[in-house]
C-alpha cells in the first residue's frame, strides 16, 4: 500500500530530476557505508553516459567508483564476487539492451547464490540499467524487457517513476539483502523535477503507490508509462467523467498484490499499461493475479495496452510502438463501456 | 628429506610461458634430479596420499552408485584427483575456493564433508549447506561463470586490505573458450587482484579435444594477453602442482616489486573416464590415449615416492585403504538415511519469504495434507 516514507536524516529538500535523484542516492549511500562501491563502464571520471554517477569519482576516488573494461558479464560477475567479499556493489549496465551478455551471471548466479549455498552466501548487489524508449535512441538502446528478470526467482526488480521514489527505492535496493535489478526509465531522467529529501530514506520495496484515486477503473503501470497514463486519466475525467485510479507498481518483483487487488475490488475494471511487448509481459501476470483473487468483482475484460510483439522500431515509428495517452484513453473507455 | 627452496626457478615466476610442464616426480614417482621436495611435513605428505586414495575410492563408489540408480548424474574425476588435492593443500584456511562441478576432492580437502558432496547427488539440497568456517563456494555448473566472480571477491579482499587472503578458481580447458574466462582474467590483470586461476586441462571438453578448443600452443600462454603470469605444471604430479599453486598463492598475497598478483596455472592432466556418467567417451576418443596417461597416475606416483622415502609400507597402505573405504561407506549410509522436506523448496530464495512464496508453500502443504506424500510420486510415474 502506498506509504509516505519518512526521511531518516537531512533537514530539507532539493528539487531534482530523476537522474539527479539516482546520483543523490548513490552519493548518500556511499557517504554512509564505505562498502558501497560503484562499478561499470564510464562511471568514473566521465560520470556515466547519463551522468548518474557524476561527481562520485571526485568525491570517493577510483577505488570506489571504478571504470571497468567493457564487459557486462564481467561487471556483474565481479559485483557478485565483491558482494561475497562483504561489499555492496552497485553495477551500472549502460543500457538494459546490453544486459543480455550478463544474463547468465544474473539468472544463474546472482539470483540463486543464496539457494545454491543453502543460505550461507548471498549476492546483495544492485544492477542499475537505464531502460525503455522515447529518447530517439539507436537500436538496442530502448529495450523494456523487465519480464525476463521478474520471471527469475531470487531477484527483485524495481522501476521508479519519480525523483523521490528513485532516491528512496535505490537506497532501499542498496540496503536490501537480495540482488536487485534497478531499471531506470531514461525517458524520465530529465523530464521533470520533484522534491527530494536531502538525507537518506527508503521507499520500501514491494510497495505500490496510488498516483490518482478513482472509482471507475484501475490502470496499473510503472516507470515511464505513468506519465501518459496520468495524462490519459485526466483527459477521460475531463471529457467523459470517468474517474481512473492509477497504481504505480514501483516494484515489479515481488509485486504488491494487496494494493493491486484492493484497488480492483473498488473499481471492478482494470487495464495494464506497459511499453514492453504484450506477450508474456507483466500485464499478463497482473491480469491473472486479479482474476485469481477478485474474479467476482470483475465487470469487464482486463485490457493490456502495451508495446507490440515486435522489436522496438527505430525512432521514426517509436511513437506508434509506445503506448501514448491516446491509446491509453481508448483502452480505458473500451473497458469502462464494456 | 630435502625441502624445496622457494627461489627454485623451476617452480617460480621465471616459468612464465614455459612449454614443458613443471615436474618434481617422474612418471614412476621418482624424484627428478633437478627437483626438490616441497616443504611439507611427513605427516602432510602422508595425509595428501590418504586424501588421494579417498578421492579415487569416492569416485569409484560414486560411479557405482549412479549405475545402481542411487545417485543422479555424476562428474568423475579419476586422473584429476592429484591436481585437485594438491591445489587445495596449497590453500590456507582463510583462502577461498571457487570449484567446478568436478572439484569434489578439492572441496573435500578445503573443508567440505563427504556427505555434503553426496547429498545433492541424492537430490538433497541441504548438501549445499556450507559451514561457516569453510571458505568454499557452491560448485559452478555453467561454464567459466566463476572466473569473474572469483576475480571480484579477490578484488574485494584487496580493496579491504585483507592481504592474507587469496582466491583460487578452478575451471576446465573448455572454459577458456567462454567470454567469462577472458572477461575475468582481463579484469584480474587490470585490477591486479590476489587470485590464482587453475585451468584443469584434462584434454577434452566432453567430446571436443583441446586442439579444437583453442589454437594456442598452451593455455598458460593466454596469460600474456592479460598481463599476468602463466605457468604450466604436470597435473598428474601432486608435488609439482602443490608447489606451483603455493608459490602462486604466496605471490598473490605478497608480490615482490614489479610482480603481478594473479597467475593462470595450466594443470596438464587427463580425465581417464567419462565427462559425466551420462557420457560415453568411447564414441569420440581412443582408449590407448587414456592408457598412456594412466601410466603417469598421480596416486601411483605419490605412493611410489612415499615408499622410496620410507614413509609408506604395505601395512600402512592397507590401513589407509581401509580407512578410506569405511569413511565413504559411512557417508553413503548417512546420506541415504536422510529425507528431504518438501517445504524446503521455498527456503533461501530470498532472505525473507515473500508473500507469494508463502502462499505457494502453504498451497503445497495443504495438498500434501489432503492427498498424502505418496500421491506426489504417483503423479510423476
Amino acid at each position: 500500500m502506498s506509504s509516505a516514507a519518512t526521511p531518516e536524516t537531512g533537514d530539507g529538500t532539493d528539487s531534482l530530476t530523476l537522474v539527479e535523484a539516482v546520483q543523490d542516492a548513490l552519493y548518500t549511500e556511499m557517504s554512509s557505508d564505505e562498502n558501497v562501491v560503484v562499478i561499470g563502464e564510464d562511471v568514473g571520471e566521465n560520470g556515466g553516459v547519463f551522468r548518474a554517477t557524476e561527481a562520485l569519482y571526485e568525491e570517493f576516488g577510483g577505488n570506489r567508483v571504478v571504470d571497468t573494461p567493457l564487459a557486462e558479464s564481467g561487471i556483474v560477475g565481479t559485483a557478485i564476487g565483491l558482494a561475497l567479499a562483504g561489499m555492496r556493489p552497485v553495477a551500472e549496465l549502460q543500457f538494459m539492451g546490453f544486459s543480455y551478455p550478463a544474463f547468465d551471471q544474473i539468472v544463474s548466479h546472482a539470483s540463486r547464490l543464496r539457494s545454491r549455498s543453502h543460505g550461507q552466501y548471498s549476492a546483495p548487489i544492485v544492477i542499475r540499467a537505464p531502460y525503455g524508449g522515447g529518447i530517439r535512441a539507436p537500436e538496442h538502446h530502448s529495450e523494456s524487457k523487465e519480464a525476463f528478470f521478474v520471471h527469475e526467482p531470487g531477484l527483485k526488480v524495481v522501476s521508479p517513476s519519480t525523483p523521490y521514489d528513485a532516491k528512496g527505492l535505490l537506497i532501499a535496493s542498496i540496503r536490501d539483502p537480495d540482488p536487485v535489478v534497478f531499471l531506470e526509465p531514461k525517458l524520465l531522467y530529465r523530464a521533470f523535477r520533484g522534491d527530494v529529501p536531502t538525507g537518506g530514506y527508503e521507499v520500501p520495496l514491494a510497495d505500490a503507490a496510488i498516483r490518482r484515486e478513482g472509482d471507475d477503473i484501475t490502470v496499473y503501470t510503472w516507470g515511464a508509462m505513468t506519465r501518459p497514463t496520468l495524462i490519459a486519466a485526466d483527459n477521460v475525467a475531463d471529457e467523459h467523467g470517468v474517474e481512473v485510479e492509477v497504481v504505480d507498481l514501483r516494484t515489479l518483483s515481488p509485486l504488491d498484490v494487496e494494493t493491486i487487488v484492493d484497488s480492483f475490488r473498488k473499481t471492478g475494471r482494470a487495464a495494464v499499461v506497459h511499453e514492453a511487448p504484450k506477450t508474456a509481459g507483466l500485464g499478463a501476470e497482473i491480469a491473472t493475479t486479479i482474476q485469481e483473487r477478485a474474479v467476482c468483482y470483475q465487470e469487464a475484460p482486463i485490457k493490456r495496452i502495451t508495446g507490440f510483439d515486435t522489436p522496438m522500431p527505430l525512432h521514426a515509428l517509436e511513437d506508434y510502438y509506445l503506448p501514448q495517452a491516446v491509446r491509453i484513453q481508448d483502452g480505458i473507455l473500451e473497458t469502462v463501456e464494456f | 628429506m630435502s625441502t624445496q627452496n622457494e627461489a627454485d626457478p623451476h617452480v617460480n615466476s621465471e616459468s612464465t610461458q614455459r612449454d614443458e610442464p613443471i615436474r618434481i616426480l617422474d612418471d614412476d614417482g621418482n624424484l627428478l634430479s633437478h627437483a626438490e621436495v616441497p616443504a611439507l611435513s611427513d605427516e602432510k605428505l602422508l595425509a595428501m596420499y590418504e586424501d588421494l586414495v579417498l578421492a579415487r575410492r569416492f569416485d569409484q563408489r560414486a560411479i557405482s552408485l549412479q549405475r545402481q540408480g542411487r545417485i543422479a548424474t555424476y562428474a568423475p574425476m579419476t586422473g584429476q584427483e592429484g591436481s585437485q588435492v594438491a591445489t587445495s593443500y596449497a590453500l590456507e584456511e582463510q583462502d577461498w575456493l571457487f570449484p567446478t562441478y568436478r572439484e569434489h576432492a578439492a572441496k573435500y580437502v578445503h573443508g567440505m564433508s563427504l556427505a555434503s558432496l553426496l547429498k545433492p547427488l541424492c537430490g538433497l539440497r541441504d548438501g549445499y549447506a556450507i559451514p561457516d568456517d569453510v571458505n568454499v563456494l557452491p560448485e559452478y555448473i555453467p561454464i567459466a561463470t566463476q572466473v569473474p566472480q572469483a576475480m571480484g571477491m579477490a578484488w574485494g579482499h584487496h580493496l579491504q586490505n585483507r592481504a592474507d587472503t587469496a582466491v583460487l578458481c578452478h575451471f576446465g580447458d573448455g572454459a577458456t573458450s567462454e567470454g567469462d574466462f577472458h572477461e575475468g582474467l582481463n579484469f584480474a590483470g587490470v585490477f591486479d587482484v590476489p587470485a590464482v586461476f587453475v585451468c584443469n586441462n584434462n584434454q577434452w571438453a566432453i567430446s571436443v579435444p583441446r586442439d579444437q578448443q583453442t589454437a594456442s600452443d598452451t593455455i598458460a600462454q593466454k596469460a600474456a594477453a592479460y598481463g599476468i603470469e602463466g605457468v604450466r605444471v604436470d597435473g598428474l604430479d601432486p608435488l609439482a602442482v602443490y608447489e606451483v599453486t603455493r608459490c602462486a598463492l604466496s605471490k598473490a598475497k605478497n608480490p615482490t616489486d614489479g610482480e603481478r598478483r594473479p597467475t593462470l596455472v595450466e594443470s596438464v592432466q587427463y580425465r581417464y573416464g567419462a565427462h559425466t556418467t551420462a557420457d560415453d567417451p568411447s564414441v569420440y576418443r581412443e582408449e590407448d590415449e587414456a592408457e598412456a596417461w594412466r601410466r603417469k597416475d598421480p596416486v601411483d606416483r605419490l605412493r611410489n615416492f612415499l615408499y622410496a622415502e620410507g614413509l609408506l609400507d604395505e601395512d600402512l597402505e592397507d590401513e589407509i585403504d581401509d580407512r578410506a573405504e569405511s569413511q565413504i561407506s559411512e557417508a553413503i549410509s548417512t546420506v541415504e538415511a536422510a529425507a528431504a522436506d518438501p517445504s524446503s523448496i521455498f527456503e533461501h530464495v530470498y532472505e525473507e519469504l515473500p508473500d507469494r512464496l508463502r502462499e505457494q508453500r502453504d498451497e503445497l502443504n495443504a495438498l500434501r495434507e489432503k492427498y498424502g506424500e505418496e500421491a506426489f510420486s504417483e503423479v510423476l510415474e
